[in-house]
């Protein structure tokens, strides 16, 4: 039976040096359960380390976490991977932090990158440059996302900043990607009218929560029977009665 | 030479940290990708770039970056004014394209290559 699920599919954590550090995966999952959300994904900047804890603190409840992870583009464009697991999700990690630029964060000019643990407690900080970009060309991040068996979208694309549209002025015909999302500053029927005329994909649109009172504000419905990438992927190419609409 | 001379002869308008045009400017330097400066501006460049994003002050400030010119007429958003006020990094605009700007500051004598 098709179901309903009301899903924001861009949600940093602490760990993302950008975002509020009240951003920890048990507050995060309390706060999409009081807004009624079925499905999140976690998606830091090149890093998934709170991805497992976020899962953990969700389970037993009728939230779904999807592992993810907002990869930066050697062009600068933040591309977003769903994976259907930890594990795949973990590799990707492995190929992104192998081609990060080097250098350490600073905490002071960027912000605290923190590891936490279901129940709030803090394991570590990491110092990798998250805020950095990767060597891998936007080919390569969305092949590598593929090959793990993910879906790829572009960021928001409404906006200037590391978007495909700000970073490369359009998007190039024969990139295989999986969606397109927008942010919650756009109308979402304005979105799907002006972006429907340069581009065949889907149209998704998320949150981008970088802090508590964000999370829900960009709602994607997925038609679908189960909270599966395959499913998600069937709903983004409209197959078998799957089907994405965007929530007002 | 000083900033506040480039300020002048170039006709900039100055959005941030009004009181740092006394700094030199040792060269120049300019890249619309982040990851590009962070690896190749030197210390003193100033930065010709179209980038508007907050995060561009805390490249300039890792770097030592004395200045932040943005070209076309782009204007920066609040958070990056913010940020470079209290980070002291003038941020200035101009309403020429990059290559026009660009320019003048080597006929003013700045080199990218020192
Ligand atoms: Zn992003
Ligand atoms: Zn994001």
């Amino acid at each position: 039976m098709l179901k309903c699920l009301r899903a924001d599919l861009h949600i940093h954590t602490c760990l993302s040096p950008c975002a509020d550090l009240t951003m920890s995966p048990l507050r995060i999952v309390q706060a999409a359960l009081a807004r009624r959300l079925d499905v999140i994904a976690i998606c830091d900047h090149n890093s998934a380390e709170n991805v497992q804890a976020a899962m953990n603190a969700a389970r037993g409840t009728d939230l779904s976490v999807c592992p993810a992870m907002e990869i930066t583009s050697a062009e600068e464009v933040h591309v977003i991977g769903l994976f259907a697991d930890a594990g795949a999700v973990l590799n990707m990690q492995k190929k992104v932090y192998d081609n990060l630029s080097s250098g350490k964060n600073d905490e002071r000019l960027f912000g605290e990158q923190i590891i936490v643990n279901e129940a709030d407690e803090i394991m570590g900080y990491s110092d990798r440059l998250l805020i950095g970009a990767t060597s891998i060309s936007i080919e390569e991040v969305i092949a590598g996302i593929h090959e793990l068996g993910g879906l790829a979208i572009a960021s928001h694309i409404d906006r200037e900043a590391y978007s495909i549209l700000g970073q490369l002025g359009f998007i190039p015909e024969n990139l295989p990607l999986d969606a397109l999302e927008v942010s919650s500053r756009i109308e979402s029927n304005q979105a799907k009218h002006l972006f429907s005329q340069i581009s065949a994909h889907p149209v998704i649109t998320s949150s981008d929560a970088h802090n508590l009172d964000e999370i829900g504000k960009g709602v994607t419905i997925f038609q679908v029977e189960r909270p599966t990438i395959d499913e998600m992927r069937h709903a983004l190419r409209n197959e078998n009665g799957r089907r994405v609409l965007l929530e007002k | 030479m000083k900033i506040a001379e480039i300020v002048k002869s170039c006709k900039l308008q100055v959005l941030s940290a009004s009181g740092s045009l006394d700094r030199e400017a040792a060269g120049g330097y300019a890249s619309d990708l982040l990851s590009d400066v962070m690896a190749h501006s030197n210390k003193g460049d100033i930065w010709i770039t179209l980038q508007t994003h907050p995060n561009i002050v805390a490249v300039a400030v890792l770097k030592e970056i004395c200045g932040i010119v943005l070209v076309n007429g782009r204007k920066p958003e609040q958070d990056t004014v913010s940020k470079a006020e209290s980070e002291s990094i003038p941020i200035m605009v101009t309403d020429l394209p990059a290559f026009e700007l660009i320019g003048e500051l080597h006929a003013l004598g700045l080199r990218g290559k020192r």
